[in-house]
């Protein structure tokens, strides 16, 4: 029996530049493994993508019904709308695999490893992220395909689309917290607090075409910030309302992710690092 | 049976705190000294000690309950415990969990690789979360494939995996540091019997080369075949300490095993059979079941059929068998793990 050669692990580094570009190879390296289920198992994108696709489809078919408060078309008023619910949803995917992976000891094993505290947390970020862009592009597509369009350049579109992704990676936090809190059978009844938050705002009908108090409600929903935002900055129809959250939309798209990190980044580390069983 | 108690098999004295951290001074690779945890109403330890030489594998043994995982836990630094002090390497593993993670390697109690990744993916992946750098990560992964017998395999998916390739992928992704200390919780539990043996011969090279393992098993077998020392845990304490054969005098080694027929006169045989092999037999009334600890298998076994048949005694069923964590359990608290368990 000889002693251990042992392989000898950096010691985690102190300086706040070195730390941060360990956590980002941390993240990196988890976040990738994510990227390969995706590519080994497609299956899992369309299974994403289904509900999303219909709704635009069916946005296409009845869109020709409705009335847009403000006037203009309800398709157009629509996609940004349903890009915005797409985004909400992605917290279950989040919150998801964050729930099975502690379920089944995987996040307990990261934990013994000399990683980063938020290694784990940025390769949800990195996984989830990188899967919402491709989301994205599928419904802008299909948002092409049924008459959707940006009239402002391409610019202020793709500031649009960053708008969304901004928004998402903010949820991602929040999905990590529940995620690490909720058992996974809780994970997957999400949906049913989640679809009327997502329908309790701008995305398919204005909230001046609400009852008062529902509308404020509405308006003050972060995603309707982010949607609104979106419609502005795509030029399509439905930026109405005299209400401080509607006039301020913008701001609100970037100040809501802020508060939502605000909050579920340390939530969420902190509830990582002492995680029991 | 309680009457032959040998000294160093009662519950060991509580070494102070103190005497631990000096051992751990001296060089000890583990040291758990007055280790208390509680969950709510349960407590999951109370009061372990525990000094591991390095180098050893200690089999850390105990049935349902018992605190293994919560001992493996805390030392792996994912549980805070209550009081008391755990060091590994000489780390004090909730003052400085950073370093303790820097040398030690985990494999849980259930397999955590992932398995839509090939088995060299799973390896190399986990290299690189050790910060050891790619090439580092790529060549210890291929190292450890052949090792542990999944060269060929290394570039399917985890998925396709059998249960004993998946347990020894999961217990090199724990040796990729060739750790200095390395944990196994249950390695075998769930394995067929031939799988079960592979990750046997798994860990002993694990240990030759070096590292201090502790695994938790509830299979004294395992524990025997494994491990350098023996702890046992009931109900969250430290019951029995010592070597294997410490172990196996004070619980003698095979059984005899007799069931009676007919009405059975279990008494009558059990007095009978205690006489024959000078030592007490455990008696199961309700199964009218004997078992009668061995001392020379061939001649125990031989003495034992000759009693039987010399007293018309109607026997259906008479089986050697190896001791068991339940006869450990019956030497050392006089019940046996699971009528603990229930009267718990
Ligand atoms: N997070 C927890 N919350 C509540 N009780 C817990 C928790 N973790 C462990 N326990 C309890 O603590 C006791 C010891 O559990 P532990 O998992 O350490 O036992 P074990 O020896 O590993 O058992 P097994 O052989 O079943 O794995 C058990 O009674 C268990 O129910
Ligand atoms: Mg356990």
């Amino acid at each position: 029996m000889t002693a251990t050669t042992m392989i000898t692990v950096p010691p985690r580094p102190t300086n706040p530049l070195d730390r941060l570009r360990w956590a980002l190879t941390d993240g990196w390296v988890v976040g990738r493994t994510n990227l390969f289920h995706w590519r080994r198992n497609p299956g899992l994108i369309t299974q994403c993508l289904m509900y999303p696709v219909m709704t635009v489809v069916f946005g296409f078919v009845f869109g020709s019904a409705m009335v847009v408060a403000g006037g203009g078309s309800y398709r157009e008023f629509l996609m940004p709308g349903l890009f915005g619910q797409t985004m909400m949803f992605g917290i279950i995917t989040t919150m998801m695999v964050t729930s099975s992976a502690t379920a089944k000891g995987m996040t307990d094993r990261f934990r013994t490893m000399p990683m980063a505290q938020t290694g784990v947390a940025l390769g949800r970020c990195v996984a989830d992220l990188v899967t919402s862009v491709f989301e994205l592009i599928i419904l802008v597509v299909c948002a092409l395909l049924v008459g959707w369009r940006f009239h402002h350049g391409l610019g202020p579109a793709l500031g649009a689309l960053g708008l969304l992704l901004l928004f998402r990676f903010a949820l991602v936090w929040a999905g990590i917290f529940f995620g690490l809190i909720l058992p996974v059978e809780a994970v997957g009844a999400g949906y049913v607090p989640l679809l009327p938050l997502t329908m309790l705002a701008n995305t398919f009908v204005s909230p001046t075409q609400m009852p008062p108090w529902l509308g404020a409600i509405a308006e003050w929903n972060p995603v309707s910030a982010t949607v609104a935002a979106c419609r502005e900055l795509f030029g399509n129809p439905g930026v109405v309302g005299d209400s401080w959250a509607a006039q301020h939309a913008m701001l609100l798209a970037f100040a809501w992710p802020a508060v939502i990190m605000l909050v579920f980044v340390p939530l969420s580390i902190r509830r990582y690092r002492n995680l029991e069983r | 049976m309680t009457e032959n108690v040998i000294d160093r098999w009662s519950p060991a004295p509580d070494p102070a705190a103190g005497e631990a951290v000096t051992a751990a001074r001296d060089g000890a690779a583990i040291v758990m000294a007055g280790l208390s945890k509680r969950y709510g109403d349960v407590t999951a330890l109370d009061g372990v000690d525990l000094v591991v030489p390095p180098g050893a594998v200690c089999g850390l043994l105990g049935p349902n309950g018992a605190g293994k995982t919560t001992a493996v836990r805390i030392l792996s630094t994912l549980t805070r415990p209550d009081s008391g002090t755990a060091l590994v390497g000489g780390i004090d593993v909730t003052r400085d969990p950073d370093e303790v993670r820097r040398r030690i390697g985990v494999t849980g109690q259930r397999t955590t690789v992932d398995d839509i990744l090939t088995g060299r993916e799973n390896l190399e992946t986990w290299g690189r979360l050790y910060h050891i750098g790619v090439r580092t990560a790529r060549r210890r992964a291929d190292e450890l494939l052949e090792q542990f017998g999944l060269a060929d395999a290394a570039t399917r998916m985890v998925r396709q995996y059998s249960g004993g390739m998946r347990r020894r992928l999961d217990l090199a992704v724990g040796f990729l540091l060739r750790p200095q200390v390395l944990f196994l919780d249950e390695p075998t539990t769930a394995l067929d019997p031939h799988s079960r043996n592979e990750v046997w011969q798994v860990v002993a090279s694990m240990a030759a080369q070096g590292t201090t393992v502790l695994l938790t098993t509830q299979y004294l077998e395992e524990a025997d075949r494994l491990a350098s020392q023996i702890a046992v845990l009931d109900h969250g304490r430290m019951i029995a300490q010592g070597t294997p054969d410490e172990l196996k005098s004070r619980i003698g080694g095979h059984r005899i095993d007799v069931v009676l027929g007919g009405d059975g006169a279990v008494a009558r045989t059990a007095r009978g059979l205690a006489r024959v092999v000078g030592a007490e037999p455990e008696v199961d009334a309700a199964a009218s079941r004997i078992s009668v600890p061995v001392r020379d298998q061939v001649t125990t076994l031989h003495d034992v059929m000759r009693w039987l048949h010399d007293n018309e005694v109607e026997v259906e069923d008479v089986a050697v068998r190896r001791p068991t964590l339940d006869d450990v359990f019956l030497s050392v608290t006089g019940h046996g793990a699971d009528v603990g368990r229930a009267a718990a």
